[in-house]
């Protein structure tokens, strides 16, 4: 299991490596739904396959098409790629990249501090998730139903095409005040 | 039931974290930083399915529950304003857009 995990580890950060070096969209895109299958093959190993089948269908499934539509409607093309190429120099990468370093470092020493002894890896059944989630969090799961309810009111509003004539008795309207 | 080292899935959550901040830092591509963003998002999760296997309870799945729909949730209306901005602007550079007034 453990062989398994360093595997879909090393997948997972060499996926998104590509995906923040990449200069089109669509291939950081692909890279970046293999980086997320990775992730919920850690998921699976760490006795969660509850969580892991929502991070491939919700994540890898849900999210990723949304990203995937944006960028056909977008049309970026290839004038978009060359520009991704000239803004990724070495001038600009090089001080984000060397001060987020020094933090990996720091999470290092931090994580490797006190090496608790090995624990055991219990399943947790999608059963007891969902006791969990709609027993003593049914509040928090209320509140994400008002959130995800506010994103596609909101979604709407700003990505909606507002129409030039609402209606032609308004448009009348209008040249008869004018 | 294996015997889990669980100082390693911290530090891969840490790892991809920091990638994803990089990413943010040094993309001007809204849609790139979007997808930063999901990274670092995807990365706290896996910190808290982490804490989950380190207890043995439910409630780090169900926190990661709640981060997913709130990820849901910010790419819906993110992916709506940078429409938005290459309908208005042409562009999905944030470097460009030194004014927010059109």
């Amino acid at each position: 299991m453990n062989v398994i995990f360093y595997i879909a580890a090393v997948v997972a950060v060499v996926a998104t490596l590509r995906v923040i070096t990449h200069t089109e969209a669509v291939h950081a895109l692909l890279y970046l739904i293999v980086s997320l299958l990775a992730v919920a093959v850690i998921f699976f190993v760490m006795g969660a396959p509850f969580i892991a089948a929502f991070e491939v269908i919700t994540y890898a499934g849900a999210i990723m098409i949304l990203l995937v539509f944006t960028i056909m409607m977008l049309n970026l093309g290839q004038a978009g790629a060359r520009q991704e190429k000239n803004w990724l120099t070495a001038r600009l990468w090089i001080g984000p990249a060397i001060l987020t370093l020094i933090l990996l470092v720091e999470f290092l020493y931090v994580f490797t501090l006190d090496r608790g002894a090995p624990v055991s890896i219990r399943v947790i059944s999608p059963r007891e998730v969902g006791e969990t989630l709609f027993g003593p969090y049914v509040l928090g799961t209320e509140m994400v139903a008002l959130l995800l309810m506010a994103a596609i009111v909101g979604a709407f509003h700003i990505g909606g095409e507002k129409p030039k004539n609402y209606h032609r008795f308004f448009d009348k309207k209008k040249e008869g005040a004018l | 039931m294996t015997a889990f080292p669980l100082q390693t899935g911290l530090i891969l959550a840490a790892v991809l974290f920091l990638l994803g901040l990089i990413g943010v830092l040094t993309r001007r591509n809204a849609l790139f930083m979007l997808m930063s963003i999901e990274i670092m998002v995807n990365a706290a999760g896996l910190a808290f399915v982490v804490g989950a296997a380190r207890w043995g309870q439910a409630d780090g799945q169900v926190m990661f529950l709640f981060i997913l729909a709130m990820a849901a949730a910010e790419v819906s209306v993110a992916l709506a304003l940078i429409v938005r901005m290459h309908r208005q602007h042409k562009t999905v550079d944030v470097q460009s857009l030194e004014r927010l007034r059109d």
